[in-house]
């Protein structure tokens, strides 16, 4: 469990530091497959058939179907290849630890005993949440952000994984397919847009087409 | 049983050019060359010994006094590596702070002849050698710490020679973590390839091989010596701390250990066969990402 944890930060810190696109897609599909087999070696001794099928979907959604829908939307939509970050990728990693000292710092403040719930994946999977948070504020590209989202979202599962392992399974399996209409819809949307702007670029979403100017398409807002 | 305290030192002086020669055979391997024969840095040696050195009119006495400190700083750091679970000859709480600093000494030398020359670019290359250095430091300490708080405080070589399969067994993660660290710490401080290309000829990208321009005949021997001297050190701490050397029977220690430091070379080749270069601006990300790898090690030993 310390391996997956461990592996998990820095699959988070991969993602912070990467530049391309297809490889911040594959962390986050292995990122999927890691959490898929947690919840199998926490339940390790009376694992029953809601675990498995909590693991398997887990892998199958987050490690090969949304991975898959990302791929395919990157390569239908013509979005260039590298990340456009606000904040560069170097500042980015130094964020990362500050993010991760936050998370052990979170993690200490919740007074929890390593028997309740294993500390260091806590840890990480709050990390895993702020990373996730940072993402999305600092990059440039609507497909990146969407993929931060994802990341936001394992690290939310693995902190569910933590707490309690009799947490309903139906439940979680509703997140993973409100998840996964998100990420499609999401998909979606993204090839509509390309389609409309061709550009993905979030930063520009807020000129309308006819009015270039932003200041105009604020006035044009109120 | 005194004497063989000192088995471990001079294998170091005796062996460490042979390391070298390991690392060249190596890349000469991936690039379908023979390559130059594994002694060649003996050779080179030797040859530069027989030679006089010659000194620019524009230096001062720091030059010359250059080489010495930093052999001399380095032959100290070989006393103190240990042996699997035979202890280095000077073993003392702390040592490793110590050990730190000497090859810190010996930084300090490099530069200050550097700066000596005059040169603008040694100038450029000390300036870049202490940035990168002062990056480096983080992922050093921070993985002794991890040592520290699971080891307890003592010297080197007590702390080392706790480390069995049991230890692989219960801590695993922490061994592979702090190993990968110091590993990316020896590539970077030996300036070997993601970091520094050793065989570089262009002033403008090269970070150590710039600093050691002006030496010639017995000095650029001495640096030549050192700098083989210390992948020794740097590879000798990190088969210390990944093999569970405990576990052996005592004579399989020392041939097992020397097999680990041919590893570590070999692995240097391999690398530098498969990785290109980095640019400059990367290089601070290699050296964070090393630090951030010792933090995530210390972040387990603290939670877990």
């Amino acid at each position: 469990m310390t391996i997956i944890s461990v592996l998990l930060i820095l699959s988070c810190l991969l993602l912070l530091g990467s530049s391309r696109l297809h490889v911040a897609i594959r962390v986050v599909a292995a990122q999927g497959i890691l959490l898929g087999v947690l919840p199998l070696i926490r339940a390790v001794g009376d694992i029953h058939y809601g675990i498995w099928i909590l693991g398997l979907s887990t892998i199958i959604s987050k490690g090969i179907l949304l991975p898959w829908l990302m791929t395919v939307c990157v390569r239908l939509s013509g979005i260039r290849r590298e990340i456009e970050p606000f904040v560069g990728f170097g500042p980015s990693l130094l964020c990362g630890t500050a993010l991760l000292g936050l998370a052990v710092w979170i993690t200490t403040r919740l007074q929890l005993t390593p028997a309740e719930a294993p500390l260091v994946l806590l840890t990480s999977s709050f990390f895993a949440i702020f990373v996730g948070l940072f993402l999305m504020v600092a990059r440039r590209q609507a497909i990146t952000q969407s993929l931060a989202y994802l990341v936001l979202e394992n690290g939310v599962y693995g902190v569910g994984v933590c707490m309690s392992l009799d947490f309903p399974f139906i439940v979680e399996l509703g997140i993973l397919l409100d998840v996964f209409v998100g990420v499609f819809l999401m998909g979606n949307l993204l090839f509509h847009l390309d389609r409309e702007f061709e550009h993905l670029d979030t930063d520009k979403l807020t000129e309308l087409s006819d009015l270039s100017a932003p200041a105009t398409a604020v006035e044009e807002h109120a | 049983m005194k004497i063989m305290y000192w088995a471990l030192p001079l294998a170091a002086w005796v062996l460490s050019p042979l390391m070298l020669g390991i690392i060249n055979r190596v890349k000469a391997f991936f690039a379908g060359r023979r390559g130059p024969p594994v002694w060649q840095l003996y050779y080179d040696l030797f040859k530069l010994l027989q030679k006089a050195s010659v000194y620019s009119k524009s230096t001062s006495m720091v030059i010359r006094v250059a080489p010495s400190v930093v052999l001399a700083c380095m032959a100290l750091c070989t006393l103190m590596l240990p042996w699997g679970e035979l202890q280095a000859p000077v073993t003392f709480v702390g040592d490793i702070i110590l050990l730190a600093y000497l090859l810190g000494l010996a930084r300090f030398a490099t530069v200050l002849a550097a700066l000596d020359t005059g040169s603008s670019f040694e100038g450029m290359g000390a300036s870049r050698e202490v940035q990168f250095a002062a990056l480096a430091e983080p992922s050093f300490f921070l993985g002794m710490l991890v040592l520290v708080l699971h080891f307890g405080f003592s010297g080197l070589s007590d702390m080392v020679s706790g480390i069995s399969l049991e230890t692989w067994h219960t801590s695993g993660v922490l061994l592979i973590l702090v190993g990968c660290s110091w590993f990316v710490l020896l590539l970077a401080e030996n300036s070997r390839i993601p970091v520094d290309d050793p065989n570089t000829h262009l002033e403008l990208t090269m970070i150590h091989e710039v600093m050691v321009l002006d030496y010639s005949g017995p000095d650029f021997a001495f640096i030549l010596y050192v700098a083989s001297l210390k992948m020794w050190i740097f590879a000798a701490l990190v088969v210390n701390l990944v093999v569970p050397m405990h576990s052996l029977t005592p004579w399989l220690q020392a041939p097992v250990f020397l097999l680990g430091i041919v590893f570590v070379m070999v692995l240097v080749g391999v690398v530098e066969s498969i990785l290109a270069r980095l640019r400059l601006q990367q290089i601070p990300k290699v050296l964070l990402g090393s630090a951030i790898l010792s933090l995530i090690a210390l972040i387990v030993r603290l939670m877990g």
